[in-house]
């Protein structure tokens, strides 16, 4: 009887946390399809406004007062400008100092304190590092509200994205293969140089390009240094047809980019500049896709080819 | 120059006994004494390393046999909080290469070694073994490509890998991994090759054609091999050093050692009583 | 010396290598001495110096921020009081009559800050617990991939969805919010930092080793009982550094805020206002054209500095909870 009894009191409460088990199950599965809904919800309601005005007009056509006519012309090829100042900075930067932390840096206290500050570095709101480049770049250095001062900016901004992913790629390469490099008689640079960069490079470029995919998309740091002004025309072409062939004027140029675009639109009380924002915002969106999709993809097939 | 020559025990006429004929010394072990931070994981070892010779390194997991190997390349440098006292002199040089003013690149240049699992570089099979003349500044394709071929065929590999040289390292076996190592140490002539259990990782069959290398290789240089299969160092080496919690207990021709060994804890380990 | 250098050679594999031991001076540089190659010695030094330079330069970069905000804000406390800066119910920098209380701009980001979280939390709690715990291997697969690509979404474009989606939504159910409100942007920042969140908590609890939900799951626990009662205390330092690193993404979110809730300083708790933060009203000032050393242009160090001081507390808080936490497996 008794016995009878508790085996029944043990089922019931084996089918009591059966119940709470699937409650969770689908609760799980509903928050992440909610989730997954308001994403599309975003990315759609930005096709519906903004796919009309995605002509190529759209893109080879200035800033203007008439919505209609704006494009992003200024807004493209100054994003391209300011990337590319800030992959040249960033990225030797980032992977001289990944590289001193994982393979060179004794451990001592100054080392600790290197790697606290890169973690907190990762934690600063981006529009602090605005204001960094607000009194440093464009004051002091004098760089004024140009390509270069923006280019800084978003480079210290991604610094710790690429000390980070060097430093991840590089502990993935196991130390037989250090061992076997020093065993034949290699340097420590020797070393780095000849293995360390060359296997843990897929990794690296993986964080490099989750960082330029970052700083593509950010906008308050350049408000920040005074950028947000009607540029109808494009900077010095960095290739000139007439010897030296390189001009770096282009640098001192002032600019718009992409974000700030798009902000301008939306700010704008007119619906006709917000369709304008839709399509600006896809083509960012499209672009941040594509970046970071490259990025999981990289990694995706390196953890699927090298096997150490 | 030529300090001593090995006498051999008596009571030991095998064939192939390898104090017939005399031997110098490569390396000779000064009371050498070696710590991990406090640890002290080796406690005055003092014993010689003979030319052209195989020694062999045996003794229970966590005897200091790896630790004392890797004290001949100065591995123990990449690691902090590690320190050598004690001397290992290198003949003909006669130099101690622990000496703070020896520089351990120079030292790995003339001293190579196997580690216990392959570890060839993500390059092709030709990269790999090129790579020690490389950073040797060896560059001429020529110079190369017969530097490369000898090592290969040297490590009994160049039958199965010259129609494959470009071929990325890691489509080899293990075995074969393991011999291109080899290769890779050979390349650049070593004086002293270490192989730090260099067939625990492998297979039966990868393992005896490892040994059988190894038995061909040293009429060309120095071995100093660890090993925790006593019938590999019966099989492979000369000489034989017994290692106990950072002590060498007993080192003697290896005939003498597995047939009449002086302690009694080196008898229990090779017949199998511990370890 | 009756030893001999020189091997019998045997095979034809040894007669090469005997003849390259022969002539190895010829190929590979001869072995002068053991001592230090002075040369190489001071190139090695050199490259290792520029690496220590590139990874100090990172400890710069935290001074300069330092340095420039504090620098430009004790100009600015010469002409405000700190306790008028703690204390006052105004922020009116740019009027004539000027109030300096930093209330207001805190309220307008704690406000917004809470929304966020409200979302942000539960909901990437709950995704991670189920990725990590429930899911099937290819939803995972699946799931995870895609999160990383919505956490990688520009904040302007969630200010965009804000403001013109997400906004005129609520004012179908609730008609009296206002064109900005605190909700709005409260709300879109949270959906923002949902993959953040999941997907640094479901990292924390995969790395939860396998005997311990195994050792569960022999005692007749079931999966949701295995998640809360063991996988999630044992996680619990990873899982607190991602809700530190969610409130602080949260707090120094810019776009959004500026975007969707108005730039209106304006003390209060109620969400459906208006209302700036610390962060929209730099962007304010800095859309408008104040000139270099005026009082307006130090007062948005002013507020960096605030900013980062409360960013700077999560951080510290994360890093101790890290170590209070630290699980011995």
């Amino acid at each position: 009887m008794d016995h009878d009894k508790n085996l029944t009191e043990i089922r019931m409460m084996i089918a009591r946390h059966r119940r709470w088990d699937r409650l969770f199950l689908i609760t799980g599965i509903v928050t992440l399809m909610i989730a997954m809904l308001i994403f599309f919800a975003l990315i759609m309601g930005m096709v519906i406004d903004g796919m009309p005005r995605l002509t190529l007009d759209f893109f080879t056509s200035f800033p203007s007062r008439r919505p209609g006519a704006a494009g992003i012309l200024s807004a493209w090829v100054g994003t391209t400008l300011v990337m590319l100042v800030t992959a040249v900075a960033a990225v030797p930067l980032g992977v001289s100092a990944g590289v001193y932390l994982e393979e060179y840096a004794p451990k001592n206290l100054l080392t600790e304190i290197i790697e606290i500050n890169v973690t907190n570095l990762a934690g600063v709101p981006s529009i602090i590092y605005g204001l960094l480049a607000l009194g440093l770049f464009v004051y002091q250095l004098g760089l004024g509200q140009s390509i270069l001062a923006a280019g800084l900016t978003l480079a210290l901004l991604i610094l710790p994205v690429v000390i980070v992913a060097t430093r991840e790629a590089i502990r993935s390469i196991p130390v037989s293969i250090r061992e076997g490099a020093y065993a034949v008689g290699a340097t420590k640079w020797q070393t780095v140089s000849d293995h360390i960069l060359p296997y843990s490079s897929a990794g690296i470029l993986t964080g490099i390009i989750i960082g330029l995919a970052r700083a593509i998309g950010e906008t308050a740091p350049i408000i920040t240094i005074g950028a947000l002004t009607f540029i109808a025309f494009l900077p010095t072409s960095p290739i000139q047809s007439e010897f030296p062939f390189l001009s770096f004027e282009w640098l001192m140029a002032p600019f718009t980019v992409m974000p700030i675009q798009m902000f301008n639109w939306v700010s704008r009380p007119e619906e006709a500049f917000q369709l304008n924002a839709a399509a600006a915002g896809l083509v960012l969106v499209v672009m941040t896709l594509a970046m970071n999709g490259l990025a999981i993809y990289l990694r995706y097939n390196l953890r699927k080819k090298i096997k150490w | 120059m030529v300090t001593n020559y090995f006498t051999q025990a008596a009571g030991s006429d095998n064939s192939t006994a390898p104090a017939s004929k005399p031997v110098a010394d490569k390396c000779v072990v000064k009371n050498l004494n070696f710590f991990y931070g406090e640890l002290q994981a080796l406690k005055s070892i003092s014993m010689t390393v003979y030319e052209k010779q195989v020694t062999a390194l045996i003794g229970p997991s966590g005897c200091g046999k790896s630790t004392f190997l890797r004290c001949f390349n100065r591995m123990h440098d990449l690691y902090s909080g590690n320190r050598y006292d004690g001397e290992i002199i290198l003949h003909p040089d006669n130099e101690n290469i622990l000496s703070r003013a020896v520089d351990p690149i120079e030292v790995r240049m003339r001293i190579g070694m196997v580690f216990q699992k392959p570890n060839p570089f993500p390059k092709s099979i030709f990269e790999n073994v090129a790579y020690g003349l490389r950073i040797r500044g060896i560059n001429k394709r020529a110079i190369l490509e017969e530097k490369v071929e000898t090592a290969l065929r040297n490590a009994a590999l160049w039958g199965e890998a010259k129609d494959r040289l470009n071929d990325l390292a890691f489509n080899l076996s293990g075995g074969q991994q393991q011999r291109l190592c080899i290769a890779r140490a050979l390349a650049t002539d070593p004086e002293l090759l270490l192989f730090d259990e260099p067939t625990s990782a492998l297979d039966p069959a990868a393992t005896a054609s490892i040994e059988e290398l190894i038995t061909d290789l040293k009429n060309k240089v120095t071995i100093l091999i660890v090993t925790h299969n006593m019938q590999q160092a019966a099989r492979v080496s000369d000489f034989t050093a017994y290692m106990y919690v950072g002590e060498l207990i007993e080192f003697g021709v290896t005939d003498t050692i597995f047939i009449k060994p002086k302690h009694k804890q080196t008898e229990d380990y090779i017949t199998g009583r511990f370890g | 010396m009756k030893f001999s250098r020189r091997n019998d050679a045997k095979s034809e594999d040894m007669k090469i290598s005997a003849q390259n031991m022969d002539n190895r001076n010829d190929v590979v540089p001869a072995y002068k001495s053991l001592r230090r190659n002075f040369r190489r010695h001071i190139k090695e030094r050199i490259i290792e110096s520029i690496l220590f330079l590139a990874a100090l330069f990172s400890v710069f970069i935290t001074f300069a921020i330092v340095y420039m905000l504090v620098s430009e804000s004790m100009v600015f406390f010469e002409h405000v009081s700190l306790r008028e800066f703690l204390t006052d119910t105004q922020w009116t920098p740019l009027f004539d009559d000027a109030h300096y209380g930093i209330l207001p701009l805190v309220s307008g980001t704690v406000v917004s800050s809470l929304v966020a979280l409200a979302v942000a939390l539960p909901l990437g709690t709950i995704i991670a617990i189920y990725l990590s715990e429930f899911a099937p291997f290819a939803v995972r697969e699946i799931a995870k991939p895609f999160l990383e690509l919505l956490g990688g979404i520009p904040t302007v474009v969630y200010g965009y969805f804000a403001l013109l989606s997400v906004t005129p939504l609520l004012q179908y159910f609730f008609p009296d919010l206002p064109g900005f409100s605190l909700l709005s942007a409260g709300l879109v920042m949270g959906i923002m930092i949902i993959p953040y969140v999941s997907s640094m908590t479901e990292d924390a609890m995969r790395s939860v080793p396998m005997h311990l939900r195994e050792g569960s799951y022999a005692t007749g626990a079931t999966r949701f009982q295995t998640a809360v009662k063991v996988v999630v205390p044992a996680s619990m330092s990873g899982i607190a550094a991602a809700y530190i690193l969610g409130i602080s993404r949260a707090v120094g979110e810019t776009m959004v805020v500026t975007i969707a809730a108005g730039m209106q300083p304006n003390l209060t708790w109620n969400p459906t206002e208006p209302a700036a933060t610390i962060t929209t009203y730099i962007v304010q000032v800095s859309l408008g054209d104040l000139p270099h050393g005026s009082i307006g242009y130090q007062t948005i160090f002013a507020a960096g500095l605030t900013l980062l001081l409360i960013t700077l507390i999560f951080n510290i808080l994360g890093h101790l909870l890290r170590k209070y936490y630290r699980e011995v497996y």
